[in-house]
């Protein structure tokens, strides 16, 4: 068990740490809430940055133009990205970290040649339409048809939930092409361009008032026949390979995020008054406040367990689902304790008396927390995957 | 950065892990109530053997030369067959040794049984009837006493392996260490509770996850219901993230030098607050998912409960670990 890093890693993080110093204070100003243009000019822009200074598709094979990077170094990419304040991967995320992977794992050379390195030049946007109204926890009951008609397919459903939709270029789509077969063998796995006539995408506003969500309608969409990825019916499969490239890495912006947002908490109750003194000097706030850093630090041992774990055996198996569940169930209690904290400042999001020492959004982070237990497997189902793969209890059915 | 245990880290586990299966059975375990303070002094021989109170002594000084990233492992293991007796405090002593308490020179052989107690009065000590000396910590130092005497048995101990004696007052003693190396004590303890916790945790969750698969309700095993997996999916949860805490905290203490990084001593805090809290949340859970069983004598699940309540009130408890993270941030 060794947590130093080896010299190459060392040098890894002090290059890119000179990069980030040099490269952060060029970016333009950060777009404006809900401008989803704006924000994909952002967010491509810098994607844009990293595949200049050679850190684009940092753990995709170089074969691919990625970087190659380990999981310790990705870990390190993330970590310093995350506490220089560097942008998100943003609209980027389906297709550098989803889509991408998929494709240079299942695609033909003609597939891997035409899409891959437009995406690590931050010129395309995907998004993905997985889920749907009827197929949520249960993906694989999906009944978006598609149908051959000579040297195509035409498709019609609804998908929901496809980020960035109203931004992207292609959409990597999961459709049911054999209603006959067993539901899990009859799905394709095709890649539709966002501008195929017959395509309407309707964003969602979510509780915390932003849309970054959408529902897709697709009436009767032409995809060429030679979009599909994989082959016919094995859409599932081809869908389920990039689970397997989880190196444990998928929550490290976020748990670094909440150890910022939890320092700040505790600098809030160091000047709430309260009682004469503060809210600080108050044990059980103190003690709630401590218990929630030691959950994140341990979260933060875990996560460099899991990534170990990828690096030996190429991927972090059920760690992601234990990772999550511990995570959010943290988040919670973070969430709790910030609006204790706030008493009446949680009245509006925006902090109008400057209580927030870093200027971070409590309200906003507190009402998204809720989202963590849902979104990518619920906890539902990922407590499942835990009970059943790990412990090795037996299904329900 | 590797952080998976190594091979030879894997076969100490292994072979310490088969040792305890095979020796410290449920029934043996509960004998041990039945002798002198509740220490199996034949054991505790054994355990020495394999390197256990030496684990960290350097090899120079007769020890095994090993880290305290090593002990966490043998110390989860200790914890799954909740062996009881002073096992801190005599992994403690035989280091107290190494540095040149001569009195304690037994500790790495099994010979001499160390108990360790924070300062205070009145004073709870473990396993009295047992002990060949008493390491006692408080904020201003380490002393070291004999056995102790005059003390007044519980009748009904918390956990049934581990007697207390109350006594008015420790007597005064012999110095051994300033705050410095009351600080390293209660640090070395603190992470060790821990890892027994992670091992106590760790069992609970085994046992009560063999009696989900086995027990038919309802015409299928009590395990296939969600409300009962979830549960033990909840409580795995916890024993996996205060693993990888403890060790983590081994690691960063091995590499923190004699005087500790910062880093490091925030580690162990962190770890100890997450190891007490999976070992609450893995013990009581063993209970529930027994039923009415869980709730009675007969069953071991109530001595991991009870463990693991004991080990939150020793030399690095965790209020102790609360305050001193508090501090820390």
């Amino acid at each position: 068990m060794r947590l130093q890093e080896t010299p190459d890693e060392r040098r890894f993080r002090r290059e890119l740490r000179d990069w980030l110093d040099a490269t952060l204070p060029t970016l333009p100003p950060e777009p404006p809430f809900e401008d989803w243009a704006a924000k994909r000019d952002y967010d491509t822009g810098w994607q844009r940055r990293l595949y200049d200074a050679g850190y684009a598709g940092i753990s995709w094979p170089t074969e691919y133009g990625g970087r190659g990077a380990t999981p310790s170094e990705e870990l390190i990419f993330l970590e310093e990205t995350e506490r220089a304040g560097a942008p998100y991967v943003g609209c980027n995320f389906v297709a550098t970290l989803h889509a991408g992977p998929t494709i240079a794992a299942e695609g033909t050379p003609e597939q891997r040649a035409r899409y891959l390195p437009p995406i690590l030049r931050g010129e395309h946007v995907w998004c993905q339409g997985f889920s749907e109204p009827g197929s949520g926890s249960d993906l694989a009951s999906l009944r978006t048809r598609a149908v051959r008609d000579d040297d195509h397919y035409v498709v019609t459903g609804q998908k929901i939930w496809t980020s960035h939709a109203q931004v992207a270029d292609y959409c990597e789509l999961l459709v049911r092409t054999d209603p006959d077969a067993p539901k899990h063998r009859g799905i394709t796995w095709i890649v539709m361009p966002m501008d195929s006539p017959g395509i309407e995408v309707r964003p969602m506003r979510t509780l915390t008032g932003e849309s970054e969500f959408s529902e897709m309608f697709l009436d009767e969409v032409r995809i060429p026949a030679g979009n599909v990825v994989g082959a016919e019916n094995d859409g599932w499969r081809v869908a389920m390979v990039t689970f397997g490239f989880e190196r444990g890495t998928a929550f490290v912006s976020e748990l670094l995020g909440s150890m910022r947002l939890l320092a700040d908490l505790v600098d809030i109750a160091r000047k709430t008054p309260q009682g004469g003194a503060t809210a600080w000097d108050d044990a059980a706030v103190r003690s709630e406040l401590t218990t929630i850093a030691a959950d994140l630090d341990a979260q933060w041992a875990l996560t460099k367990r899991n990534v170990s774990r990828a690096a030996r055996h190429g991927n972090a198996g059920v760690g992601g689902s234990v990772f999550k569940l511990a995570y959010h169930e943290t988040r919670e209690r973070m969430g709790e304790a910030a609006l204790r904290l706030l008493g009446r400042a949680r009245l509006a999001f925006d902090d109008p008396t400057g209580l927030s020492p870093r200027h971070l959004d409590h309200v906003e982070q507190t009402l998204y927390a809720l989202s963590l237990s849902i979104a990518a497997g619920t906890a539902q189902i990922q407590r499942n995957i835990v009970g059943e793969r790990l412990l090795g209890l037996p299904k329900e059915r | 950065m590797d952080f998976e245990p190594s091979d030879d880290q894997l076969a100490l586990q292994g072979e310490l892990r088969r040792f305890l299966a095979d020796r410290v059975t449920s029934e043996a375990r509960r004998a041990v109530a039945d002798l002198p303070g509740a220490v199996d002094r034949d054991l505790w021989r054994e355990l020495a053997g394999l390197g256990t109170f030496a684990l960290t002594v350097p090899e120079a000084a007769g020890g095994v030369g090993l880290g305290l990233a090593d002990a966490t492992l043998v110390f989860e293991e200790l914890g799954r067959a909740a062996v009881p007796g002073p096992l801190i405090g005599t992994f403690l002593g035989a280091g107290l040794a190494a540095a040149g308490v001569d009195a304690l020179a037994g500790a790495a052989t099994g010979d001499v049984v160390v108990g360790l107690t924070p300062a205070g009065a009145p004073a709870w000590v473990e396993h009295a009837d047992a002990l060949d000396a008493l390491v006692v910590v408080g904020d201003g130092g380490v002393t070291l006493t004999g056995p102790p005497t005059g003390g007044r048995p519980a009748a009904r101990p918390l956990d049934p392996l581990t007697p207390v004696h109350v006594l008015d007052a420790l007597p005064a003693g012999e110095p051994v260490g300033g705050p410095l190396a009351a600080h390293r004590l209660r640090t070395a303890a603190a992470l060790l509770a821990g890892a027994l916790q992670v091992g106590l945790a760790a069992e609970a969750v085994a046992m009560a996850t063999a009696h989900a698969r086995d027990r038919i309700q309802f015409g299928r095993p009590i395990g296939s219901f969600q409300a009962v997996k979830h549960l033990l999916a909840d409580a795995q949860v916890g024993v996996e993230v205060a693993r990888a805490a403890v060790q983590a905290a081994g690691v960063e203490l091995d590499d923190g030098g004699d005087e500790g990084s910062p880093a490091a001593h925030r580690a162990v805090e962190g770890a100890r607050i997450v190891a007490s809290r999976a070992a609450d949340r893995a013990t009581r859970t063993c209970v529930q998912v027994h039923g009415g069983m869980g709730f009675t004598w007969d069953l071991d699940a109530h001595l991991l409960l009870k463990r693991a309540m004991v080990l939150d009130v020793g030399v690095g408890s965790v209020e102790a670990s609360v305050a001193a993270l508090a501090a820390a941030l």
